[in-house]
Parts: structure tokens; sequence; C-alpha cells
């Protein structure tokens, strides 16, 4: 655990150590902010009488966006960057199992969002203060949001792995969640019972319950399976070098 | 001459491969490629850029694990117990790349973490490791900021913290001006007098003849010879040799030094397929004469020379620079390759079994 906890250290502290982390941290917190603003207010022009269906099914749909835009460029540097720089060559002479560096970047990562989330906390908090809410809904909320973003960056973490350009493994990112995202869209695509393949996998389709207030076991599962899937998926790619070599 | 040994390792050494392969798809990087490191020995890795010495480096240090063969440090297969084997190297890779973020001490702290040394040492490890290097004095500054010689020694201070048992050093004065070529020599040197085992890769030859007991020569993913630079001189060159400048070289004198005991050949300077060409303008003519190893005929030479009217200007021993050496073994690769294998054209008298 030294060792995880040494990358996860080293890696957080790089992320705010250089301006990457703060532009990022404002745009999430700017448009999570401007999306909470015009939620509320879409809320209380058309005098919505559910919190749950009215506002924060809304805001917790809106922050999935926020969220999917921003991750892959947290995660994009994971390995990306060991490989360009070469810094990976050391680390995988160091007397550590490629399953420790997975996890230490990934924490690191997590930290990041942790940190992010909860400064995207603050706008609930001043909304309750002028009006107090039931909690229970927007954790469960923030929760689903947690889930969903952890998802992604081992996501993101499995694309660093598998080159050494920062876009690259950004766009790959994106390919895989927004395909995750689509594959619901049109029912068209095959017959019924592909469809409901397709929902069960539907990265997004787990996430609804929660933004409406309810926590789903089958969602839990499903998070936690896609999280280590693609952690996986990474470990795979790092150990591909036994027969790719270090590129 | 090199033992068997020195081909085929034993077991016993502080390093040993055995029949290590690497392939890539269908490239075959290294083939077949065994030696064995003694604790404490300095050995140059020797070979032209291709030759497969980063990958046998690589290999060795748990990179990646060899297509088939074995390798073993410190006792620990490197890849059946690669963390025991990856505790007991300190490696410094061909492109020294380091955290640019962190200052020298945190980064060297997070190597100590890497590395498990025990937290209570860490300071202290630390500490040894910056001394060595030389590099107490830039210890809070960033790394990205400090010039490249000093980015090479924060690469060699990580390298040594901990105190391996065997460090492997790729290229580590490639990119560098000379007066860090020379501190990064000198560092090197202080860090084989302490009893380490040290592999040192580089393509440069005059810093192995400076700093290494032995050399392995690669070329193609093979090795071609393991051995000490003289004992390679002794197999390339199956006699010692002489340069002897004479004023006026008669028929009859070199007759006389040719006819003396133990002496094989006189021949001219430019005969020799294994010298570099150079000038004889100045004063006199150069002649070589070969004896067997074993002898040494100076003062006989200079007797002849000097009881004969040839005017003896200049004698001395002829010997082969490692440069030359590696030219020899790794151009009768070149010629062997050109030859589709079939034929052997390196130095005539090199004994099979010893140089591959």
């Amino acid at each position: 655990m030294r060792a995880v906890r040494a990358i996860a250290r080293r890696e957080f502290a790089a992320y705010f150590g250089s301006p990457t982390a703060y532009v990022l941290l404002a745009v999430y917190l700017t448009l999570s902010g401007y999306f909470f603003y015009s939620d509320v207010a879409f809320f209380v022009t058309f005098g919505a009488q559910v919190l749950e269906t009215g506002l924060w099914r809304y805001v917790f749909i809106d922050f999935r966006l926020v969220t999917l835009l921003v991750l892959p460029l947290v995660t994009m540097r994971l390995f990306a960057e060991e490989r360009k720089l070469g810094t990976i060559e050391l680390l995988w002479t160091l007397p550590v199992r490629d399953y420790q560096l997975i996890l230490g970047k990934f924490l690191a990562a997590w930290g990041f969002f942790l940190v992010t989330l909860v400064l995207a906390m603050i706008p609930f908090a001043v909304f309750y203060v002028y009006h107090p809410f039931a909690l229970g809904p927007p954790t469960a909320g923030f929760l689903g949001l947690l889930l969903l973003g952890t998802a992604f960056i081992a996501c993101g973490l499995a694309a660093s792995t598998l080159t050494e350009n920062q876009v690259v493994a950004a766009m790959v990112t994106y390919g895989i969640l927004v395909f995750f995202w689509f594959m619901t869209w049109n029912e068209a695509v095959g017959s019924e019972w592909i469809v409901r393949v397709l929902l069960l996998l539907s990265l997004f389709d787990h996430y609804y319950s929660f933004a409406t207030g309810s926590i789903q076991t089958a969602d839990l599962a499903y998070f936690a399976l896609f999280t280590l899937f693609f952690l996986y998926a990474g470990l795979r790619s790092l150990q591909s070098r036994a027969w790719r070599g270090v590129v | 001459m090199g033992s068997p040994r020195s081909i085929t390792a034993s077991g016993a050494g502080e390093i040993c491969a055995e029949h290590l392969q690497k392939a890539f798809g269908a490239t075959i990087a290294v083939r077949d490629v065994s030696f064995e490191v003694a604790r404490g020995e300095v050995i140059g890795f020797l070979g032209p850029n291709g030759a497969g010495k980063s990958t046998t480096l690589r290999m060795i240090t748990g990179v990646f694990p060899p297509s088939s063969g074995r390798c073993t440090i410190a006792g620990h297969d490197v890849v059946r117990e690669a963390i025991h084997a990856r505790s007991a190297v300190g490696y410094l890779p061909e492109r020294t790349s380091l955290y640019g973020d962190m200052a020298v001490e945190d980064y060297l702290r997070f190597v100590a973490d890497m590395k498990q040394i025990p937290h209570r040492e860490v300071a202290r490890a630390v500490g040894r490791s910056m001394a060595a290097a030389g590099i107490e004095h830039v210890a809070h500054r960033l790394v990205g900021n400090l010039s490249k010689g000093y980015r090479q020694r924060v690469g060699i201070a990580q390298a040594v913290l901990g105190d391996p048992p065997v460090l492997i050093l790729d290229e580590p004065t490639s990119g560098l001006d000379p007066e860090q070529v020379s501190e990064i020599r000198a560092l090197i040197r202080a860090l084989g007098d302490e009893k380490r085992t040290v592999v040192l890769s580089t393509h440069i030859l005059p810093e192995v003849e400076m700093i290494c007991s032995r050399v392995i020569i690669l070329a193609g993913g093979r090795i071609l010879a393991v051995d000490e630079p003289a004992n390679l001189e002794r197999r390339l060159r199956p006699f010692r040799e002489y340069s002897v400048r004479l004023a006026m070289p008669t028929p009859d004198v070199l007759a006389k030094i040719g006819a003396l005991p133990h002496v094989a050949e006189v021949a001219s300077r430019e005969r020799d397929p294994l010298s570099v060409p150079h000038s004889s303008a100045a004063d006199g003519t150069e002649v070589i004469v070969r004896v067997e190893h074993g002898f040494d005929m100076r003062r006989e030479i200079a007797a002849t020379a000097v009881g004969s009217e040839a005017g003896l200007i200049e004698l001395r021993p002829v010997v082969m620079t490692l440069e030359e050496i590696f030219l020899a073994l790794v151009g009768g690769e070149g010629d062997r390759r050109a030859n589709g294998g079939a034929s052997r054209s390196g130095p005539p008298a090199a004994p099979a079994g010893e140089v591959h």
C-alpha cells in the first residue's frame, strides 16, 4: 500500500502543481454552477412542485454532462505523460507491481474528482441556507455522480495506458463513454432483446435512478463492474509491453 | 583468454543471464544471450546502436520479460521473483526521464517509498544518495530546472538509493557536454570502487576502457565476445606487435630481425588489416614486428637494429585500442552477415567458442 500511496500522492500533487487542474476545476465549477442556477430558475419560474423530479433530476443530469466533458481531460495524462516523458520505464524497474501503479494513479484522479465534487456542493449548501430541503435525494444524486465519475476515470485511465499522446487518450475516452451513452438512443438498431441488453450495458441509464434520488443495488453493481473492467483493461494494457515493447 | 564461464552462465554470479531471447512480433531483438557478472565487477556492455543492449538491460531490470531464457539478479529470477530482483537493482535508463515538477529531495523520497526503504531510514538513505551523486546543494531545486548533467546525477542518485548491490547504467553520459561527461565518469568509477556490481552500457569505447574490467560486445542482438580488453586483443591478434621505426630499413637488417627467435613476421604497417592508418612521413620508415605471445623481444630487436646501419629511431609495443577490437569484432560480424552467415571472415585466429 505504501507504493500506491506514494504514486497517488505524487500524481495528486502533480495535478495541483500545474495550471491544468485549476482550469479544469474552474470549468467544472462554472458550468455546474450555471446549470444549478438555471435549473433552480426553471423550477421556480414554472412552479414545479416536487424537488426530486422538478429540480434534482435536471441538476444531476446536467452535472453528468459537465463530468463527461471534464474527466477525460483529467485522466488523459495519467499514463500517457509517463510514456511521453519516459518516466514509465523507471517505474517499471522499481519493486512495484503494475496493479499498484494502476491503483495509485486511479486514486489520484479519483481524489481530484472528489475535491471537485465537494466544491460543486457549495451551491447546494447556499440553497439549503435559504430554503432547507430533504438531503436524501441530492445525496443519492452526488453518490451517483461519484460512481459515474469513478467509471469515467477507470475508462480514461485505461485509454491513457494505450498511447503517449494525451489528446488521443482523451479522444478514445470520449469515444467509449459517448458510445455507452448513445447506444440506447435508437431502438431501431436491433430486436427488442438486443435493446434490452444494450439498456443493461448503458452507462447513463444506470445513472438516472440516482438523479431522481433512488439508489438501486443493480446500478451500484453495474458501476462497480464497469470500473473494475476498465481498471483490468488498463492493467493488461500496461502488461502488453511484454510483446509490444517500451513504446 | 576468457573461460567458457564468461559465455555460458553457471548461475553463481550476481547477474546471471541464460539464453535470453526477446522477440517483438517477427523481429528478434535479442537472441541467445548468456553471460554472468560477478559480485563487485564493473562490466561494459558495448555495441552499436540497435545491437540489443537496451533490450537486454530491460529484460534484466524487469521492464519486460524475456521471450525465452532466464535471468537472475542476486539469486532472484527477474520474472518469477520480480519484486525481489528489482529491489536488488538500481537502474539508470538510457533516456533519463525524471519528474521535472518535483524538487530533487522530494523526488528521491518518492523513489525511496517505491523502493520500500523503511520509513525511519528514508532521510538517511536520501541524504547518502545525494552525497554519492554530489547533489546535496540542489536538494530543494525543481528537477526540471536543473542542467542536463545535474539531472543525470539525480538519475544516478535514484539508482543508488537504498544501496542496491547491482547498478545498471544505460548510456549514462549520452548527450552531456565534455565537462559533465568527465564528472559522470568519475562518479561511476567511485561507485564501482564501492564493490558494487556495475553494468555500464555504452557505445563510447574510451568510457569502457577507463571504467570497466571486462566487456560484453553485442551486435545484431547476439553476443560477439565477453572478456577483458587485453584478452580480446590476444584473441584477435595471434601475435604481440612492435612498431619499429628505422632510418634506413635495409633488407639485411629486416632479415636479421626476422631471424630472431619467437619473431613470426616483419611487415610493413600498411599490410596490417587491424591497424588504423597513420602517417610515417616525419622520420624513417615504420615496420611491424610480430612476436609470439608470452615473449618480450624488445631488447633483442633494439640490439639488432642498433648493431646494424639501419639507425633505430623508435621502438614501441602496438596495443590495440578497444575501438579497434570492437571494430574488428563488429566488422567481422557484418562480413559474416553479408556472406549469409556462411563464413567467418573476422580476424584469422579468433578461437571458436569464445568469439561468437
